[in-house]
C-alpha cells in the first residue's frame, strides 16, 4: 500500500476499501518512522493532516468526491499555505505565516486534497542538491549518504520513500526533473503559464513553475489536471491556452509512428556512461514500441547554462529584495542604523548560496554590464527557443538524460558552486524555452536511479504524457523503490 | 574577471565580512567568467526574450476588492506602533 | 558674459483610480495608516501585480492632449533600490520603452506669442509609501496605503530657459491633468509633484552639468528653489569650481537647497525588464475611442468662448482656469442667455472677486448661477442699474433670498419712468439755477454734475441712461 500510486488508492477510496483517514495515518506513521532518516519534511502537523482527512471522508459520504478526494499530497516549503509556517527553508523567513495559500493550494484544496506538511529544500530553490536549505539537507532513501537532488529534494525524497504518494515541486531550471530523476519517480515542469505563480515564493520569474512529483505518469496528469489554469491574478499565467485532456493523454500509450527527437548535444563525454546507456536503452525500447529515433541538433545548449546563470540571478536579485525585514521576515538584533538593518538582517537570514545569486545578479544587471551579460542572455535565451522551434519542426517530442550523473554524495560539489551548476545542464533550456519537461525513472547507474526527460512542444503535454505513459507501460521501472524503505528494488 | 563584491554586496543590502568577501570574490569571478561564453555567441540582430510565451498583457478592472486587513497582515511583521511599521530613523 | 538657464521637469502626477496600479487596494486619501494595504502593494512573497486599466487610459489620454506618439506595445521595468517605504525593493515602472513618448505643451510669452516646450516622455509607475519621521527620535513609521497608487511620470525636454517659463509649463500642464480629469492634481495632497533638472551655460555652449532640485510642493517654492539654483550654481563657477551632479533638496522653511546624502552606490538602479508583467498592448481602435472621449481642452475652450460668446481674451482666461469654472460660467450663459459678455463680467469680476475675498472655492459659492442669472435680468430688463446690482450680490452672498425680494426690500428697483424722473430733474434744475445757467451759456461739461445729482436724490434708483436723455431734454430750456 505505501508505495501504491494516487491513482491506485483513488480506486481503493471509490471502494470504499479504505478511508482519507485511514490513508493519510498510514503516511503519517511512516513519516514518524522514517523522516528523521531523511529529513524530507520541514513541517508536518499530525492532527491538522487527520482533520482534512475526516473532512473529506465526510465530503465523501455526502457529495461525490472530488478528482484529488482524500489523497494526499505534500507541498515544497515555497508554496504559501495559511496553515503552518511557509519558510522556504529560509532563516529570513523562520516562522513566517503566509495570510494567504497559493493558487495551487486553493485549487488542490477545491480539488479534495489533503495537504500533508511541507516538504524541505533549497533555500529559495536555489540548488541542486537540498544542501543550502536552512534546516539541513535532505537524504535520498536509495543511499541516504547522497543528495536527493534539488530544488525540490523533500518532495523527491518523500515520494520516493513513500512517505506521501505525490507532491508539489517546483522548476526554474530543473528543480522538479533533476530530484525526481535521481530518486526514481516521475516529475512533471508543465509549460510556462500553465500553473499560476500565485502564492509561490518567486526564485526567478520568468522561469518558475510549478507541477507535480508522483509514483506514475498517471499521477502527474491527475495532479496537474487540477492546478492548472488561468488565473486573472498572475500576469504570466496564459488566459487562452491550449487545452490538454490530461487523463487521456496517458491513456492513448501508442507510440507507433512518434517522432523522437534525438539531440546529440545531450548525449556528450563527461557524463556518466551508465546514465547514457539507460537512456539509449530507453530510446530502444521506443524504437521497438514502433517510435521513430531521429538524431536532432540544440546548438545553443551548453549556452543555455550561460544564459539560465544570468537570468535567473537577475531576476532573483530583484526578488529577494523585498526581505528587508520592514514588514515580514527576520529582523537583527539592535539595528544601529537603517543601513545596519538592511544589511545584517539579510546577512544573518540569507545563506551563502542565496547570497551568491543575488550578488551575480546584482552584478549582471549594474551598470556597465547590463549589455554583456544580461542583454545577451536575453538573446541567447531566443537562440535556444528557436532551437527548440526548428526541432519540432521535424520531431514530435524530444527525449534526453535528465540529469548527467546520478545521486551524487552529500558535500561532494558544494565548495565548487559552478560544478554544482553545470549538474542542471539539461533541464535548464527547457524553462529558458517555457517548454513542458517531463523525467521518469528509466533504469539504475551504480545502483542509483537514472531519469529519462521528455521535452515537449509548448502546450503540449499531451504528447509528453503519452510517450512517458507508453513507455513506462512497457517497462518495470516506476515499480521500483528503495528496499529499506519497505520497497521492492 | 575581477568584481567588486563590497560594491555589489552594498547594492544588495548584504553585510559581509572580510572572509566572506574573500571567498565570494574568487566564486563570483568563477561564474562570471563561466557565463562570459555568452559573448561567443552571434546574437546580431537577434530580440532579446524577457517573457516564455509571445503573449499580452491581461488587466485588471478598476474595483475596489480589498478591505482592511491591517491587523492581520502585520502579524508577521518585525516592529509596528499604531499600525505603522517601525524602522530605524531614515535619513534624507 | 551672460549666463543661460537650461531646466527639464519631471512631474509625478497620482492618477485619480479607485484603485492602486496593481492591486483592488482603495486610493482614497487620508486613510487611517496601513488599512488600505494588502499583500501584493506589501510585497509579500509571492504576490503578483496586474495592472489597473484605467490608470492605462487615463495614461493614454494625457498622452493625447499633450499630442505624443502612444506605444502600442509598451514594456515594464522593474527599478531597484532600497527604501523602507518601497516595499518590494523595486519600483515597477517604464523604463525602456514607455507609453508615451514625445509631446508638446504651448506656453504663453511676454510678447503675446507662443513658446513650444517639449515632452519627452510619459511612462507609468507606482507611487511609494510614506515615512514619517516628524516628532520621533529614532526611527521612522512607514505607512503603505500610498504604496502601489498609480503614477504617470512626465518628463520634459530641457527646453525652458528661466524658473518663468518653467511655472507656466507647470501651470499649463497642471491645468491641463485638471481638464482631462486624470488626476486631483492637488499639491498639497502630494498628487502633482516636481523635480527639476537645472544646469547653467554660457549660450551657444553645451550643457552644464546638472543637479536635481526635488521636494519642491507649490509652484512658488518651485520658482524659488529654481532661482535659488540658478544663483548658486553661476556663483559657484564664477568662483572657479565646478557644480557637482546631485540631488538637492528643498528646503522651504529655510529657502535653500541641501545636498541629499548622496547614497554610497550613487544610485545604480539596475533597471530590468518586470518578469512577472508580459508586454502591454493597446489597438489603434482603444487609443481613437479614448481620442474620442477627450473633453476639450482649455485651449479650445478658450477660443470658444472668445468666438462663441464674444468674450475678451482676458474674460475667455479667467473662465476657463479650470473645468469647474468653465462649466459654472456655461451654465450662467444658459440661464442669462441674451448676454454672455454681461454673464463673464459677472462672474469673473463680481462672484469670484466676493469668493476669493470670502477665500472660499466656486463649488462653496452661496450664490448659484441660476440665482446669479436672475440679478443679470434685472440689470438687462432695466429693473436694477449696475451699481445697484453690486450692493444686490452683496446681500445675496449673505441670504438665500432671490435678487427680487432683496432688490424690492432695499428699495433699489431702478427707476425707468420718465415723468418721475422729470420730477427729479426739475427739483435738481430748480436748486442749482447757477448751473443751468452755465449749461445753457455752453458749458456741456456741467452735465456731469447733473447726472450725479440726480442719481443722488433718487438714491442710485434712477435709470442712468433716461437720466442722460431726459437731462439733454430739459436742459435746452
Amino acid at each position: 500500500m505505501p508505495f501504491s500510486s494516487l491513482s491506485d488508492i483513488q480506486d481503493r477510496l471509490n471502494s470504499g476499501q479504505t478511508t482519507a483517514v485511514e490513508v493519510a495515518q498510514l503516511y503519517l506513521d511512516r513519516i514518524a518512522a522514517f523522516n528523521d532518516t531523511l529529513n524530507a519534511f520541514v513541517h508536518i502537523d499530525p492532527t491538522h493532516v487527520l482533520a482534512q482527512a475526516e473532512a473529506s471522508d465526510a465530503y465523501r459520504a455526502k457529495h461525490e468526491a472530488r478528482p484529488l478526494e482524500g489523497l494526499p499530497i505534500a507541498v515544497k516549503d515555497i508554496f504559501c499555505t495559511q496553515d503552518g509556517p511557509t519558510q522556504c527553508c529560509s532563516n529570513i523567513l523562520k516562522d513566517f505565516h503566509a495570510p494567504y495559500d497559493a493558487q495551487v493550494i486553493t485549487r488542490l484544496k477545491e480539488a479534495g486534497a489533503v495537504l500533508v506538511g511541507k516538504t524541505n529544500m533549497d533555500e529559495f530553490a536555489m540548488g541542486s542538491s537540498n544542501e543550502t536549505s536552512a534546516f539541513g539537507a535532505c537524504r535520498n532513501p536509495w543511499d541516504t549518504e547522497r543528495i536527493p537532488g534539488g530544488s525540490s529534494g523533500g518532495s523527491a525524497a518523500a515520494v520516493a520513500a513513500a512517505l506521501t504518494p505525490a507532491a508539489l515541486g517546483t522548476d526554474t531550471g530543473g528543480s522538479i526533473r533533476q530530484p525526481a530523476a535521481v530518486t526514481g519517480i516521475t516529475g512533471l515542469k508543465p509549460t510556462y503559464g500553465r500553473v499560476s505563480r500565485r502564492g509561490i515564493i518567486a526564485f526567478a520569474s520568468s522561469l518558475d513553475q510549478a507541477g507535480p512529483m508522483t509514483r506514475t505518469v498517471r499521477d502527474t496528469a491527475m495532479i496537474t489536471a487540477a492546478i492548472s489554469g488561468h488565473d486573472s491574478r498572475d500576469a504570466t499565467s496564459v488566459a487562452d491556452a491550449p487545452e490538454v485532456d490530461w487523463l487521456a493523454a496517458c491513456d492513448a500509450q501508442d507510440m507507433k509512428g512518434l517522432k523522437i527527437g534525438r539531440p546529440k548535444e545531450y548525449f556528450v563525454d563527461g557524463m556518466d556512461a551508465e546514465v547514457r546507456a539507460s537512456v539509449e536503452t530507453a530510446l530502444k525500447k521506443c524504437e521497438e514500441l514502433g517510435a521513430e529515433i531521429i538524431d536532432i541538433s540544440l546548438p545553443h545548449t551548453e549556452a543555455a547554462v550561460a544564459a539560465y546563470y544570468v537570468i535567473a540571478p537577475s531576476e532573483a536579485s530583484a526578488n529577494l529584495s523585498r526581505y528587508d525585514s520592514v514588514r515580514f521576515g527576520h529582523r537583527c538584533e539592535n539595528p544601529e542604523d537603517l543601513l545596519d538593518m538592511y544589511t545584517r538582517s539579510r546577512d544573518e537570514g540569507f545563506g551563502s548560496e542565496v547570497k551568491r545569486r543575488i550578488l551575480t545578479g546584482a552584478f549582471a544587471l549594474s551598470s556597465g554590464y547590463y549589455d554583456a551579460y544580461y542583454l545577451k542572455a536575453q538573446q541567447v535565451r531566443t537562440l535556444i527557443q528557436q532551437d527548440f522551434i526548428q526541432a519540432f519542426e521535424e520531431v514530435d517530442v524530444i527525449a534526453t538524460p535528465t540529469s548527467p550523473i546520478p545521486a551524487f554524495k552529500l558535500g561532494e560539489k558544494t565548495d565548487d558552486p559552478l560544478t554544482m551548476y553545470l549538474s542542471d545542464i539539461f533541464t535548464i533550456a527547457v524553462n529558458l524555452a517555457g517548454l513542458p519537461g517531463l523525467s521518469q525513472p528509466c533504469g539504475f547507474a551504480s545502483n542509483l536511479p537514472v531519469g529519462l526527460q521528455w521535452i515537449g512542444p509548448a502546450w503540449r503535454e499531451d504528447i509528453v504524457l503519452s510517450a512517458a505513459a507508453a513507455y513506462e507501460g512497457a517497462t518495470d521501472w516506476s515499480n521500483k523503490a528503495p528496499a529499506t524503505f519497505g520497497g521492492e528494488s | 574577471m575581477d568584481i567588486d563584491v563590497k560594491k555589489v554586496a552594498m547594492l544588495s543590502r548584504i553585510r559581509l565580512t572580510e572572509e566572506e568577501a574573500a571567498e565570494l570574490g574568487p566564486q563570483l569571478s568563477s561564474i562570471i567568467g563561466y557565463v562570459e561564453q555568452l559573448s561567443k555567441i552571434d546574437t546580431d540582430g537577434v530580440a532579446p526574450t524577457a517573457h516564455p510565451h509571445d503573449a499580452a498583457m491581461p488587466l485588471r478592472a478598476n474595483v475596489v476588492t480589498n478591505t482592511n486587513r491591517r491587523d492581520e497582515l502585520q502579524a508577521c511583521a518585525p516592529k509596528t506602533e499604531s499600525g505603522l511599521y517601525v524602522v530605524p530613523k531614515v535619513i534624507e | 558674459m551672460s549666463w543661460e538657464v537650461v531646466i527639464g521637469l519631471e512631474v509625478h502626477c497620482q492618477l485619480n483610480t479607485d484603485t492602486k496600479a496593481f492591486c483592488g487596494c482603495s486610493t482614497q486619501f487620508g486613510a487611517e495608516p496601513n488599512t488600505q494595504t494588502c499583500p501584493v502593494c506589501l510585497g509579500m512573497p509571492g504576490q503578483l501585480p496586474v495592472l489597473n486599466t484605467v490608470a492605462v487610459d487615463k495614461t493614454i489620454l494625457t498622452g493625447l492632449a499633450i499630442n505624443a506618439h502612444i506605444n502600442l506595445e509598451s514594456k515594464f521595468d522593474r527599478k531597484n533600490y532600497f527604501y523602507p517605504d518601497l516595499p518590494k525593493g523595486y519600483q515597477i515602472s517604464q523604463f525602456a520603452v514607455p507609453i508615451v513618448e514625445g509631446g508638446y505643451i504651448d506656453i504663453p510669452t511676454k510678447d503675446g506669442g507662443e513658446k513650444r516646450l517639449g515632452v519627452t516622455r510619459i511612462h507609468m509607475e507606482e507611487d511609494a509609501g510614506k515615512s514619517m519621521h516628524e516628532g520621533l527620535d529614532a526611527v521612522s513609521h512607514i505607512d503603505l496605503n500610498r504604496s502601489g497608487v498609480p503614477l504617470m511620470e512626465i518628463v520634459s525636454e530641457p527646453d525652458m530657459r528661466s524658473a518663468d517659463e518653467a511655472i507656466a509649463y507647470l501651470k499649463q500642464l497642471h491645468q491641463l491633468i485638471r481638464f482631462l480629469g486624470v488626476s486631483g492634481a492637488d499639491m498639497e495632497k502630494g498628487q502633482f509633484r516636481c523635480d527639476a533638472n537645472i544646469s547653467v551655460r554660457r549660450p551657444g555652449e553645451p550643457f552644464g552639468t546638472r543637479t536635481e532640485m526635488k521636494n519642491m510642493n507649490s509652484f512658488r517654492f518651485i520658482k524659488q528653489a529654481i532661482e535659488f539654483e540658478v544663483l548658486r550654481q553661476i556663483e559657484i563657477i564664477e568662483d572657479g569650481g565646478e557644480v557637482v551632479q546631485e540631488s538637492r533638496l528643498w528646503d522651504s522653511v529655510k529657502s535653500e537647497s541641501r545636498s541629499m546624502r548622496s547614497k554610497e552606490e550613487a544610485h545604480d538602479y539596475r533597471y530590468f525588464p518586470e518578469p512577472d508583467l508580459p508586454p502591454l498592448r493597446v489597438s489603434q481602435q482603444e487609443v481613437d475611442a479614448i481620442r474620442a472621449g477627450m473633453p476639450e481642452l482649455p485651449g479650445q475652450l478658450r477660443k470658444r468662448f472668445e468666438t462663441e460668446y464674444g468674450l475678451s481674451s482676458y474674460d475667455a482666461d479667467v473662465l476657463t482656469q479650470t473645468l469647474e469654472v468653465a462649466a459654472w460660467y456655461e451654465s450662467l450663459v444658459a440661464a442669462h442667455p441674451a448676454d454672455p459678455k454681461r454673464c463673464a463680467n459677472w462672474m469673473a469680476n463680481e462672484l469670484l472677486g466676493r469668493l476669493n475675498e470670502a477665500g472660499k472655492d466656486l463649488s462653496e459659492s452661496p450664490v448659484s448661477a441660476a440665482r446669479l442669472a436672475e440679478l443679470l435680468d434685472r440689470i438687462g430688463d432695466n429693473s436694477v442699474s449696475g451699481k445697484a446690482a453690486k450692493d444686490v450680490l452683496d446681500a445675496m452672498m449673505e441670504s438665500d433670498d432671490s435678487a427680487d425680494a432683496i432688490i424690492e426690500a432695499k428699495g433699489l428697483k431702478q427707476v425707468s419712468d420718465s415723468g418721475a424722473i422729470d420730477a427729479i430733474i426739475k427739483e435738481v434744475m430748480d436748486a442749482n439755477p447757477a448751473q443751468v445757467e452755465g449749461y445753457r451759456g455752453g458749458k456741456d461739461k456741467l452735465m456731469g454734475f447733473f447726472v450725479g445729482q440726480v442719481m443722488k436724490a433718487s438714491r442710485g434708483t434712477a435709470n442712468p441712461g433716461m437720466v442722460n436723455q431726459r437731462l439733454k431734454e430739459l436742459l435746452k430750456g
